[in-house]
């Protein structure tokens, strides 16, 4: 049986391998807990929506999004979101055009931060705006405003 | 290490109107500097928002996020006294932390 034993001492020093590599990049991956670099690093609003496991969100009125009509520098676009959800978690808002469309997302403590949120993005060009936003209930809401860009903010 | 946020708190009520500033170039990674080389990619990626060492608000973000990055958020329940501290950290590794009392309304 010196086979099998052979295979499992390798296999058992490859875990340990894994484990001392996991050990060495512990650091970076704390500081990065938070941050979902899949969907951030996703190219279209599906990819991104699918790694931030936001499923089916369904089209909400009671969010109200603010943000110019016509944007004359995308390098600065002010948008203002209020959720008037009960049991808002958090709000999550893409650019629909940009290269990465996932632009940021912000959590609030039930009850101890309302569901309100004001931001400044870059925009490359004219785009929707879309805002998802899940409940406590674990369900998805979504609202979509349009921004017409005049000079893209991305190159810039 | 990156320039201090100016965070503004106000209390309107029982409802801490916060507004932070902060410092910080939000390289898109696509930007050439005067050479004609792109600018590496140099962003905030996460902002927590304590207070009196609670987190009650925090954030992810992108490069898409405007350099000198600005946020508005409102907080429930805070009174004059109470210590606000909001933390960054960008893809570098940096990180800047900075606190305010809550002011009188």
């Amino acid at each position: 049986m010196t086979e099998p034993s052979r295979r499992t001492a390798l296999k058992r020093s490859g875990a340990l391998a894994a484990a001392a590599m996991a050990a060495g990049l512990l650091r970076p991956a704390e500081a990065l807990a938070d941050w979902n670099k899949s969907a951030f690093e996703s190219k279209t609003v599906a990819d991104a929506l699918r790694n931030l496991k936001i499923a089916s969100p369904a089209d909400s009125k009671d969010i109200v999004i603010r943000a110019p009509d016509i944007a004359e520098n995308g390098a600065v676009v002010p948008i203002e979101i209020q959720s008037n959800i009960p049991g808002t978690k958090s709000i999550a808002v893409l650019i629909e055009k940009n290269p990465f469309p996932y632009a940021a997302s912000f959590d609030f403590a039930q009850g101890a931060a309302l569901p309100f949120i004001a931001l400044r993005v870059k925009m490359g060009e004219t785009s929707n705006v879309r805002v998802v936003v899940a409940t406590a209930d674990g369900k998805f809401h979504a609202a979509v405003k349009e921004v017409k860009v005049t000079i893209g903010g991305c190159g810039g | 290490m990156a320039d201090p946020m100016k965070i503004r708190a106000k209390l309107d009520g029982d409802v801490l109107d916060v507004r932070v500033l902060m410092a910080h170039p939000m390289e898109t990674g696509q930007r050439k500097d005067g050479a004609g080389n792109l600018v590496p990619l140099h962003f905030i990626q996460t902002i927590t928002a304590q207070l009196n060492g609670r987190p009650v608000f925090q954030a992810e973000t992108s490069q898409a996020v405007s350099r000198n990055p600005v946020f508005g958020f409102k907080l429930k329940g805070a009174k004059t006294g109470d210590k606000l501290s909001i933390t960054w950290t960008d893809n570098k590794g940096d990180k800047r932390t900075d606190e305010v009392t809550v002011p009188t309304a």
